[in-house]
């Protein structure tokens, strides 16, 4: 019987390219398999995604597998594990990453029921140990106040990966590698839930995920009318606004907006936190800003163990002032 | 329809107050602080209790553990659910993604009449968001995940999916496991009628064995990862307050200074 041998990383593609995270976990699993003198494979499954194969191998990829069906177009459970499963005992990888994504959160549980293995979600470090050669996967735990750090000894180790957490490497084209392509041999029949839509969130101007600033509120913002006002700093700063959870249940913004555990990992230059009081499952999102800042009334409250710069107030006194300020700075 | 619910450390309680026990590896908190029933799990009894409100039904709840605070786990009781079974026994603790779906699947599988499971999507303390597909796997039933809204019509869930950009509709047939994510809007609040009628109702308490498991395939003895550390990132903790004699000075003078820093 073969030996598991390698690291595999599943890639996802959007817009027609890698998906930022699968260029983060290339770079990852590059460093995880010349430390375990392996070599690293990315699989590549959808209902035309051949032309990315170039573009794992230029992010680090020694072999591609590609896996092209037009029942893959969209993603499903069903569909995307048993294939995953079949190119898993194909290529016998040792270690298979996924990103922490609404792709990887549904696919490498159930996989790793079914390949009999264990998995860890949502990982931001991971090692191998030089003695045993076994991955430690360390993760944020308890809403992000502990960090744990987990070994499995079943094979493969599954663990998904939280985005940016990672650095993808620089892009090299010259990199040679080998693409194989794998039959799908999916049975329609066997399909127990159907695609029915994809409703994407308009976005208007620059999108969370992507701004150098982000200006948020929290719960003390009250109402929809108190984000117009985080809206004209963002816009002045050419940003993106954001919120903590309260805000998107509340209905004051749209789901989209919610920064944290459950919502966008981001990482900006500029973060300016407003009214937010920064419960762990909320910094866990914006930790990897360079700069936080934060305007709270609650000198005690979490947000000022986490910003570099902040004024103890109400945001209400404090933002428009705070804004007409910055203004006038940006205009000299 | 079955919901799964955890028993967690209060996710809410001040970040300062969440400890590590490294000789137990254990997160804790100062015992003033109450565990609750995990916020995630309450938004997977609304999910339910919203189709039966629509449809009728029955649910049953079911919390795995040790030290299963009656008051904490009969909440999906009194916010509306009809029955409570607890799998509490010592040799449920400690355990693993993999053990704890291996037991509730087990126990689900006894209960055996279901068309939907619910679960959280993932539980607030480990944050590992496996158990509900654990489950759907043992149980050899199709699964949907980061559910924001669920519509039960002609034996089929119409689920809309939470993704990174938006949502997606999934149609699946039941019988089948629905993670549920907080974008299904805020879970509805006990009232006075349902904590009264949850006080009079007896939980269903299983074993082991009475789900038909050992108690080598559970808890800490049916993990599948090994938990070598717990630790707390140190924070460094310096912040610079800026202040002014009014509000409105102390903001200028923060732009003064991110302007300063080069930060704006």
């Amino acid at each position: 019987m073969a030996e598991y041998n390698g690291v595999m990383v599943f890639g996802e593609a959007k817009e027609g390219k890698l998906a930022v995270i699968t260029t983060e976990l290339l770079g990852c699993g590059r460093r995880l398999a010349s430390e375990l003198g392996q070599e690293l494979s990315c699989l590549l499954v959808g209902s035309d995604v051949g032309g990315l194969a170039q573009e794992a191998i230029s992010f680090g990829a020694d072999k591609v597998y590609v896996v092209s069906d037009p029942l893959l177009k969209n993603y499903q459970t069903d569909t995307y594990v048993l294939v995953t499963e079949k190119v898993a005992k194909q290529g016998m990888p040792k270690v298979l990453l996924l990103g922490h994504t609404a792709l990887g959160r549904d696919l490498a549980p159930r996989l790793a029921f079914r390949l009999g293995t264990a998995l860890t979600t949502d990982c931001v470090e991971l090692a191998i140990d030089p003695d045993s050669k076994s991955l430690l996967m360390t993760k944020p735990v308890y809403g992000g106040n502990a960090q744990a750090s987990f070994a499995s000894e079943s094979l493969p180790q599954i663990a998904t990966v939280r985005t940016k957490a990672m650095s993808p490497l620089e892009r090299d084209d010259s990199r040679q590698g080998e693409i194989i392509t794998i039959e799908a041999g999916l049975d329609p029949s066997s399909l127990r839930t159907e695609f029915l839509e994809r409703v994407v969130a308009e976005v208007e101007g620059i999108r969370l995920e992507d701004a150098e600033v982000v200006v948020a509120g929290g719960r003390g913002i009250g109402s929809a009318e108190g984000f117009e006002q985080l809206e004209e700093l963002a816009k002045i700063l050419k940003g993106a606004v954001g919120a903590s959870r309260p805000p998107c249940d509340n209905g004051w913004v749209p789901p989209g907006y919610q920064v944290g555990l459950t919502g966008k990992i981001i990482a900006p230059d500029l973060y300016i936190a407003v009214a937010i009081s920064g419960a762990s499952q909320h910094i866990t999102g914006c930790s990897g800003a360079k700069t936080i800042v934060a305007i709270n009334k609650d000198p005690e409250s979490n947000i000022f163990r986490e910003a570099s710069f902040g004024v103890v107030g109400d945001w209400k006194k404090v933002l428009p002032a705070f804004t007409a300020k910055v203004k006038e700075l940006l205009a000299d | 329809m079955i919901v799964c619910v955890k028993q967690v450390i209060d996710p809410e309680a001040p970040p300062a107050s969440f400890k590590v026990d490294a000789a137990k590896n254990t997160v804790t908190l100062p015992p003033s602080i109450s565990p609750v029933i995990d916020p995630y799990a309450e938004y997977a009894v609304e999910a339910a209790l919203r189709i039966r409100d629509a449809q009728g039904g029955k649910i049953t709840s079911i919390s795995l553990g040790t030290n299963l605070l009656r008051d904490v786990v009969k909440k999906p009781l009194s916010m509306g659910a009809d029955e409570l079974i607890l799998l509490e026994d010592e040799s449920f603790s400690d355990g693993d993604s993999y053990s704890t779906a291996y037991a509730l699947a087990m126990a689900i599988k006894k209960v055996g009449d279901y068309d939907l499971i619910f679960c959280g999507r993932q539980a607030s303390d480990w944050d590992a968001g496996q158990v509900g597909l654990g489950i759907a796997e043992i149980l050899g039933l199709p699964s949907v995940t980061l559910a924001q809204k669920v519509e039960v019509t002609d034996g089929k869930a119409r689920v809309e999916r939470v993704t990174d950009d938006g949502y997606e509709v999934i149609s699946v047939a039941l019988p089948a496991v629905i993670t549920v994510s907080n974008e299904l809007g805020e879970p509805r609040y006990p009232t006075i009628k349902g904590i009264m009628a949850a006080k009079k109702k007896e939980p269903v308490i299983w074993k082991p064995a009475d789900i038909g498991a050992t108690p080598a395939q559970v808890g800490a003895s049916g993990r599948r990862t090994k938990l070598m550390k717990l630790f707390q990132p140190v924070r460094e903790g310096k912040c610079e307050i800026v202040e002014g004699e009014t509000p409105e000075e102390a903001a200028a003078n923060l732009a003064l200074k991110l302007r300063e820093a080069k930060v704006v």
